[in-house]
């Protein structure tokens, strides 16, 4: 007597195990698109005649021009670069102590709420429309921008300080306050050398995102490589716009190959 | 033996000498970044800001609720930027991360390179310098969004699909192909099953930071939201900017809630 097995598998399903609910799912999903495609108005004859335009571009990004912009570009690139170095460093002196008050497992209530209630806010507000306002208040320039950076680099180094913090091991805390130890004794030889590693690698990445970021906030006046970029597409000069984008793709691969071999040293 | 030399210190003296000296280089550098960056800086904006800042808030409220009629095709247009946009990233990362990851590229000295060059250089543009480029190549629309955001789409899944895909388990791949499975069938029964839960996640993520990018867009002129924003401004219309950036603000945390939803429940 021989048993028969199948000769076919199917694979089971991973996610919506349910039978009703994967047509109901695709039949969504097909009307959404038909929806939103629908609605794009697409004007093809300009399409037509910007993909010349387009191939004048690619030309320019392929036989860039650095000479002929040079100072506006090098005025750019210190502004952007002057700019990142200092609001990343502002940042980190702020984030610190705001991070040590968002870890549930040092500050007290009201601090904490105060504490995440400051990172919601640098979070939730994008780098472009803080600058917006920051231009409005402080004037153009690269202040205006630096101000924008610290602000969000706030968000991010506190939430991510305050995280690490809270996941930190408490026996260590534990034998230093058996020693008699303050707050801040705890905080120099408990929490500091357990999260100090990490703090470092974050700030770098933040350096490297910052200094992308830089190149952005400039299209909105403040300050920056952004504001020559913009400057040359609305001048249809895409040889100096090539340039520029090389430099800043050259610089963000400097900054992030860098700061990767910096962190695999450290660790 | 005298009491000093029973002192336990962490660090030698040189150890110490070279920490202190290490500080100094980075307050030196500090200043003189500060320095160059303010240059050009005109003080009396800055001191003017506080008035600045009370005269700004007291034009921008109440919001005007009224234009919030108005504001629903935009919004429509900005969410069918971020979708459709992350769709297309999706569709031109995949096959680039399996061109970039190690165990599945099929050319190592030739492909995988290039694959890795189109990630870096999608990843270091921010998709409003993209959408800059294209409102000047294709014209003003959605189009140009939706291009930009797949555009800049594609470096962060590209790279987030290759690491996973460097990272399955090489025993499923072989067990697969020991049942004498032709490449196609390798990919489908032993790579994808494994990639799949990392992919979902991953699209969900970059959808959620898409509807972010894609409501200041139309500050460049790629549609959206970002376009009311834009015309609000530039006619100082200050009630209407609060009640679009209220809106940004909520579309901005519904989209987070939605994408931490999905993802706790993909993993």
């Amino acid at each position: 007597m021989t048993s028969r097995y199948p000769t076919h598998w199917r694979k089971p399903p991973q996610i919506l195990t349910h039978p009703v609910w994967r047509p109901i799912i695709w039949i969504l999903a097909a009307v959404y698109l038909v929806l939103a495609i629908g609605s794009l108005e697409v004007n093809w004859v300009r399409v037509s005649e910007g993909l010349e335009r387009g191939w004048r571009f690619v030309q320019g990004f392929l036989v860039p021009d650095f000479s002929s912009r040079w100072t506006d570009i090098s005025i750019g690139l210190v502004e952007s670069l002057t700019m990142t170095l200092t609001s990343t460093i502002v940042g980190i002196l702020i984030s610190v102590p705001i991070g040590i008050g968002a870890a549930r497992n040092l500050s007290p209530a009201w601090m904490y709420m105060i504490c995440r209630s400051i990172i919601a806010i640098s979070r939730s507000l994008q780098e472009i429309i803080v600058a917006i306002f920051f231009v409005a208040l402080f004037g153009f320039g690269p202040f205006a921008g630096f101000l924008t950076l610290s602000f969000a680099t706030i968000g991010f180094l506190s939430k991510l300080l305050a995280e690490d913090i809270e996941d930190i091991d408490e026996s260590q805390v534990e034998a230093i306050r058996a020693t008699g130890a303050g707050f801040w004794q705890i905080i120099n030889y408990a929490i500091q050398p357990q999260v100090m590693p990490r703090l470092v690698g974050l700030s770098l990445y933040r350096l490297d995102i910052n200094f992308r970021e830089s190149s952005v906030i400039g299209i909105v006046g403040a300050g920056g490589i952004g504001a020559t970029l913009n400057t040359a597409i609305d001048r249809y000069e895409y040889d100096s716009a090539g340039a520029i984008l090389i430099i800043i793709i050259m610089i963000v691969f400097a900054v992030e190959y860098s700061s990767s071999y910096i962190r695999r040293w450290l660790q | 033996m005298r009491l000093e030399d029973l002192n336990w210190q962490y660090r030698s003296r040189l150890q110490r000498l070279a920490i202190w000296f290490a500080w100094l280089l980075t307050v030196a550098l500090f200043v003189w970044c500060w320095n160059l960056m303010t240059r050009d800086t005109i003080w009396l904006f800055v001191w003017d800001a506080p008035t600045q800042a009370a005269d700004l808030g007291s034009r921008m409220m109440p919001p005007r609720w009224s234009y919030l009629p108005e504001l629903m095709q935009p919004l429509w247009d900005t969410l069918n930027i971020a979708t459709l946009g992350t769709l297309g990233g999706v569709i031109l990362a995949v096959p680039v991360a399996f061109m970039a990851a190690r165990n599945t590229t099929p050319s190592r000295l030739l492909l995988r390179p290039i694959a890795l060059g189109i990630i870096v250089t999608s990843r270091s543009i921010n998709s409003l310098i993209w959408a800059l480029l294209l409102v000047a190549i294709i014209g003003p629309g959605l189009l140009a969004g939706i291009i930009a955001i797949a555009l800049r789409s594609i470096g962060f899944i590209g790279k987030l699909l290759y690491e996973a895909i460097e990272e399955i388990d090489e025993k499923q791949v072989e067990a697969v192909r020991a049942t004498g499975a032709s490449g196609f069938q390798v990919m489908h029964y032993g790579i994808v099953p494994q990639i799949l839960p990392a992919f979902f996640g991953i699209t969900v993520f970059r959808w959620d930071i898409n509807i972010r990018e894609s409501t200041i867009l139309g500050l460049v002129g790629a549609g959206g939201i970002g376009l009311k924003l834009q015309s609000s401004l530039n006619v100082l219309a200050w009630p209407q900017v609060t009640m679009i950036l209220l809106l940004i603000l909520l579309t901005v945390v519904a989209s987070e809630w939605i994408s931490a939803k999905v993802r706790s429940a993909i993993i």
